[in-house]
Order: structure tokens, then sequence, then C-alpha cells
């Protein structure tokens, strides 16, 4: 077992990979619980098992993310550990992740944002020099692959729909386009996951995230929002207030009674 | 307390052959295509297994049923491994395996049809004017609309059937 993992490691050190691995991990964890707000609540019945489907898949693949984080760290952390017992400061995620729900129009706008990115990102983490971080993004982009196909069509929708339909999707938009840019910042960990080939530099993928986004939002008569000032910070660590709120309701059992299970 | 000799390979597969999807019952874990290898390593059976959606609850009492089913049959120290990659498809699912999603009721996984990321074309399904044959499990016609994505699993899509009118399950293409 350790002798097939030390194989398959690329030349890179080990904290930089955890990094690496919870940005992955807290992406997912933190969109998928703001899915799960949704369920019961959504306009449609079927929009609200798809909500609740989508929350389920990127939760299952945080246990994957984080099942390789613990084993990495090899300080004997479980992906439930990793999940339930870190703070704020310690989460990785884009701050769009974590942005509230808002309207129905707002979440899929969100998604859709996300997914683009999330389904470029795997495609790129294909080719990792690190094979067990490839063998998951192998796994979760075809399940990614879904999520993209609905948001994208379902902001078509929307966006090319009644008059309020479309003021909705365009306000969701607008309010959230400050918040795109942090997917291609570089940031300290990002050259040396380059330079050993376990993950794309995020700067790399920004055209095809445009061209994708520009297609769409014209297919759904939409205006793109002008780059103006993008908020950052998430991968530090740096969060808004909205993320200790999620955290409150996410950790709550195991910070009250430490250990439970069920 | 004589150690039995160990079963051949081949008699694990017919045993697995026989432990029910806890989902989809009448499919077995050998139709759905999940078990990728048996082989044995000295006295331990080793059974590795794909999952089918990383998120499916249905993996651990999966991985439980087949110890279970395993250790009923004598078999005294099981290890389930989990593969990743290569990642599981629909298309390991076996032409038995369809016929019975069929007969139970769900629209098997036409090959073909995942989505692929891609989405070229793919808004004409938003009208209705789907190019994907999935035809009615109940009536077998194929004018049918894909009403969601996602149905009461993720692994299957809401579809509705506009010849007999009856909602269906579709075990979509991955």
């Amino acid at each position: 077992m350790m002798g097939a993992a030390t194989m398959t490691e690329p030349a890179i050190d080990r904290h930089t990979l955890f990094e690496f691995l919870l940005r992955m991990g807290d992406n997912t964890l933190i969109l998928g619980h703001r899915l799960s707000e949704w369920c019961g609540h959504a306009p449609a019945l079927e929009e609200d098992i798809a909500l609740a489907n989508t929350a389920l898949d990127l939760i299952g693949q945080t246990q994957l993310w984080f099942g390789l984080a613990g084993e990495v760290e090899n300080k004997g952390r479980s992906a439930d550990d990793l999940a339930y017992l870190r703070d704020a400061y310690e989460f990785r995620n884009l701050l769009l992740a974590e942005r509230p729900n808002g309207d129905f129009g707002k979440t899929l706008m969100r998604q859709f944002l996300f997914d683009a990115w999330h389904y470029l990102c795997l495609q790129a983490l294909l080719g990792s020099s690190d094979r067990r971080i490839a063998a998951i993004a192998e796994k979760v982009s075809k399940e990614v692959a879904y999520h993209l196909e609905r948001s994208r069509d379902l902001v078509i929708r929307l966006g090319d729909g009644t008059a309020e339909s479309h003021a909705r999707m365009q306000a969701g938009l607008d309010d959230l386009w400050p918040y795109t840019g942090e997917m291609f910042i570089e940031e300290a960990p990002d050259a040396a996951l380059a330079a050993a080939s376990v993950a794309p530099e995020p700067s790399s993928i920004k055209a095809e995230w445009h061209s994708l986004v520009a297609e769409t939002l014209s297919e759904a008569t939409l205006k793109k929002p002008a780059d103006g000032y993008m908020h950052k910070g998430g991968r530090r660590g740096i969060h808004t207030e909205h993320l200790g709120y999620v955290l409150a309701e996410l950790q709550f059992l195991q910070r009250a009674y430490p250990g439970a299970t069920w | 307390m004589a150690t039995m000799t160990c079963p051949s390979v081949e008699e694990i597969w017919r045993w697995l052959a026989e432990v029910s999807d806890p989902e989809i019952p009448v499919i077995s874990v050998t139709d759905l295509g999940i078990v990728r290898n048996v082989a044995w390593k000295g006295e331990t059976l080793v059974v590795t297994v794909t999952p089918t959606y990383s998120g499916c609850p249905a993996t651990t009492v999966i991985n439980f049923d087949i110890e279970r089913a395993l250790r009923n049959r004598g078999v005294e120290s099981v290890r389930i491994e989990r593969q990743l990659s290569p990642a599981w498809t629909t298309d390991w699912i076996s032409a038995e395996g369809r016929e019975k999603l069929k007969n139970y009721g769900i629209a098997p996984p036409v090959d073909g049809t995942a989505a692929n990321g891609r989405l070229l074309k793919r808004v004409a399904s938003l009208s209705g004017s789907s190019d994907l044959s999935i035809s009615c499990p109940r009536c077998g016609s194929t004018e049918t609309e894909k009403i969601s994505q996602f149905g009461s699993t993720p692994c299957k899509a809401s579809y509705r059937c506009s010849s007999c009118l009856e909602p269906f399950d579709y075990f979509k293409c991955i």
C-alpha cells in the first residue's frame, strides 16, 4: 500500500499537495451544503430533487478529495475530521461557493459559473502527474458533466424566459460576477503545483471558461458584466462572513457532541 | 473447525451474481458491472469494487452485502478494495441487467447519451425535441420527453412517455 502510494507521488511537498486537495474538497463541500439548503424549498419537485442530487454528488466528491488529503497529510485526520473540525480560516474554497443561495435563478447562475470552472479544471486534472488525483478527476468529471449540462440549460431557459425570470437571472449574474475572478488568480502554491504537473495553473483555463460563459450568456440573452473589482482570498482562508454561518450549521453536531456517530 | 478449501474464483463470481443492488433489487452487483476483480491473496478473498456515483449512499450497503453474502457461504476472510480508475460506466451493465431494468420499469442506459461537457446541440432537448431515443419501459414508445436531468437517485433522470403518458425513470448513461 505504502509502496504503491510512493510510486505515484510526484515531486512536490506534502503540505502543498494537502493544500490543493483541500481546495478541491472545500469547494465541493461548501457548495454541496449550500445546495442542500434548498431541500424541500425548490419551486418544483423535479428541481428540488435535482438540487439535492447535485448536492449529494458534490458531498460524495468531497469524501474522495478529503480522503486523499488526510492520507497525504498523514496525521491521522479522516475526511470527516477535515469537514467538521476545521475553522473558517482553514477553508480553501472559492468565495463563489459560499455565496448565499438567493432566489432559484441566482442559485442556478452560481452553479453554472462554478460548474463551467469545475468541469474545465477536472479535465485538466485528468492529466495530473499524481495518479490518485487523476483517478478522482476521471470519476467525478463524468458527474460534473451532468451538472454543467443542467445548469447551462437552465441558465438559458430562465435567461431567455419571461421578463421576470430574465431580470432575476441578470441580477444574479451581476451580483456573482465579482466573485468569478478569483478562480483564475495565482496563489502561492500554484507555481509549484503546475511545475510538478499536479494541477494546471489557474489562469490556464480562463480563456476557455470565458468563451463557454460568453456563449451561454449570449444564448440566454443576458449581458455579461464588465470585469471590475474582483473579490479574492478564499483559497488563502480569507472568507466572507457567510462561511461562518455555513460552518455553524454544518459542524454543529460534531462540535456539540464530539465523536457522535449514527 | 476444519478449514474449508478456498472456493474457486468462478464459484465466487456465481455467488456475487446473487447479491442484489440495494436500490434496484432486481439487478445484481455483477449485472451492474461494479465488481471489477475477485482474487485470493493467501487466505483472504479480495473483492475489488468500483463506486457508481461518488455520493451514492448505496455504496456502503453494497460493500456490506457483498461481505455478508460471502461470509454466509463460509468465506472467513474477506477484504473489499475500492478502485476508482477506470471509472465506472453504464457500458458495464450487462445485457441481462439491461433487460431486468426494463422489466422493472426503468429505461436502461442508451449508449452514447452521456453528458460530455461539450454541450453541442444538447440544448435541443429543452424544447422536448430530444434526439435521444429513450423508449418507454411500459409501452415501448420512443415518443418520450425528459422532465428532469435527475430522478429518484443521481443515476437516473425523469422522463415521461408521450404515448401512454406514464412517467418513468431513465438510467442515465455515464
